[in-house]
């Protein structure tokens, strides 16, 4: 029983990760249905970033738990402004024009940002530091759950009700709900749509950041191609949930994440992304438009 | 009605899409108080151009120009639909185009956003000005929902609401935005007789007590001759007539344009 709950708790951290990511994914195709094939490029960025800084932190002799709150910071400032930039050069441009050309921009901004990372740093591991300290008032479950395992998951539950306070309750979170639902009808209402757009990259962007540099600290270990799988296994996740649902990313992100871990733990971690991606088949089977997905009507 | 404040001017509107011309020069005025109709055969381009008026099209030639009460001219070729709201102009659409998973309420607001002035971080942050200003918007649009009859729905999602509600409410929200011209696209594109008569009604209040003008495009011609003045009539993107209801029933042109050419048998 102990076990269960072992992996239990390790598939909900997993998972959670993914939901992080899975939002951004989820959020930029609900507004302008495009896949951003370089999402899992900003999360690799972000552990980047949280690197280099956290390697100036502990040279300027800051300690603990606050290299972890700059570095996260500087990751989430540092990769907004990837999201924002990325928005603006590779897919506004693109605006109207068919599907299938934004989405060729976005696997070449990929490839781009993996590679520009590969130049710029290197191709090697790099060792990155544990930055979520052990809690000694740990100690008496610390067997079955960690201190990062709980910064995670804690770290994760409190982004995502910001993020659903945000959407649900202010003026910005309104006019995003508008702009996914009918986005030249929000033009006419008054949103400037653009904005709202650019907003949702740096939204998707800040997440994938958060998720980067918790991700790091926890495998302990970086690399230019990291945002690669983060990124497959996150958009299988948001696929999973129904792409373009938000509550669907959380929920696929989770689902992915126990599924791959039970797997891992029962039968053999050989087999984890043999479930993992047998379960998207068996759903996107039983219901195409994902768990909590809605079959878009096409209107002309 | 020379005295009367010219709102809306459009000069020569042409609007081409590859080698067809959907609008040929059109002119047309809307004057302060006005209740103006464009009708026409279908196809004739008056969806057309209300898309270039708002925004969603840029126009080949001719000029769309705002002279709001008090302000200076604007011009609204190619500008952004977003920017032409903010201007004071505000339409609904032939088809139902509601924010369909929002309430009634939701719908409404997010009419009135474009009016206030708290920006993206200020929305977030939630001071105490932005909450005053946040329920200030709440009253507002229960009181324009109020108006319309809708404000036992308000926190319905507009997707369930009956099919005439759903149109008021579009020009609810249309009204939230605060315009001083509205452009209603066939308001009453499939109301029962019933629906039509109350819209007719919710038209002349509009019009009266909030003193916005309305163009409005709409086939059903027992409320185009009831509640417009005047009337322009356009076929094969050419405008083809002016004039009071009663110059336009009596007009050959139009008479020919809707139940056909007379021949001699």
């Amino acid at each position: 029983m102990e076990y269960f709950i072992e992996l239990f708790l390790s598939g909900l951290t997993r998972g959670s990760i993914y939901a992080l990511i899975a939002l951004g994914y989820t959020m930029v195709y609900g507004i302008i249905q495009l896949i951003n094939f370089a999402h899992g490029e900003i999360y690799m960025i972000g552990a980047f970033v949280a690197l280099i800084v956290a390697g100036v932190c502990t040279i300027y002799g800051f300690a603990g738990v606050s290299v972890l709150i700059i570095a996260a910071i500087a990751a989430v400032i540092y990769a907004s402004a990837y999201g924002y930039t990325l928005e603006k050069i590779a897919y506004r441009p693109l605006r109207g024009a068919p599907r299938l050309s934004p989405l060729i921009s976005a696997i070449g901004m990929s490839i781009f940002l993996q590679n520009y990372v590969l130049l710029a740093q290197t191709s090697d591991f790099l060792p990155f530091p544990r930055l979520i300290p052990d809690f000694e008032f740990m100690e008496p479950v610390a067997h079955i759950i960690g201190s990062p395992e709980l910064v995670i998951l804690v770290t994760t539950v409190v982004t995502m009700i910001l993020l659903t306070l945000l959407i649900k309750k202010t003026k910005v979170g309104k006019a995003m709900r508008a702009t996914q639902q009918d986005m030249s009808m929000a033009r006419l209402v008054g949103i400037n749509v653009d904005r709202i757009i650019s907003l949702t990259f740096v939204i998707g962007s800040a997440l994938a950041a958060i998720g980067g540099v918790l991700v790091a600290s926890y495998i302990g270990q970086v690399n230019f191609y990291i945002g690669f799988l983060a990124g497959v296994k996150a958009f299988t996740a948001a696929v999973l949930g129904g792409i373009g649902s938000i509550p669907g990313a959380v929920l696929g992100g989770l689902v992915l994440g126990l599924t791959e871990s039970f797997a891992a733990g029962y039968v053999s971690s050989d087999y984890e992304d043999v479930f993992a991606f047998g379960l998207l088949v068996l759903i996107l089977i039983l219901r195409p438009a994902g768990i909590l997905g809605k079959a878009r009507k096409q209107k002309v | 009605m020379a005295d009367k404040h010219k709102l809306l001017e459009v000069k020569g509107l042409t609007m081409d899409f590859g080698g067809l011309r959907a609008v040929d020069s059109v002119s047309l005025e809307v004057h302060e108080g006005e209740i103006a109709a464009l009708i026409g055969p279908n196809g004739a381009g008056k969806t057309t151009f209300f898309n270039c008026v708002t925004g969603i099209y840029t126009p080949t030639k001719g000029d769309i120009l705002l002279h709001p009460k008090g302000l200076a001219t604007r011009r609204l070729n190619g500008l952004k639909p977003n920017k032409v709201t903010e201007m004071g102009l505000a339409r609904t659409f032939q088809n139902i185009r509601l924010f369909p998973d929002m309430t009634v309420l939701e719908n409404v607001m997010i009419g009135r956003h474009c009016r206030t002035k708290s920006g993206i971080f200020r929305s977030i942050i939630r001071s105490r000005g932005v909450r005053e200003e946040e329920q200030q918007i709440v009253e507002d649009s229960y009181q324009l929902l109020v108006k319309v009859g809708l404000g036992e729905f308000a926190n319905e999602f507009s997707k369930n609401l009956p099919y005439g509600a759903q149109r008021r409410l579009e020009i609810a929200r249309a009204m939230a935005t605060d315009p001083f011209l509205l452009l209603l696209d066939e308001p009453a594109a499939g109301m029962n007789p019933q629906e039509t008569a109350e819209l007719d009604q919710l038209i002349c209040k509009i019009s009266e007590e909030d003193r916005i003008a309305i163009l409005l495009i709409e086939h059903d011609m027992k409320l185009v001759m009831n509640i417009s003045n005047p009337i322009y009539v356009m076929e094969y993107g050419k405008k083809i007539a002016e004039g009071s209801p009663q110059e336009i029933k009596d007009n050959p042109k139009v008479i020919e344009a809707y139940l056909g050419e007379e021949t001699d048998a």
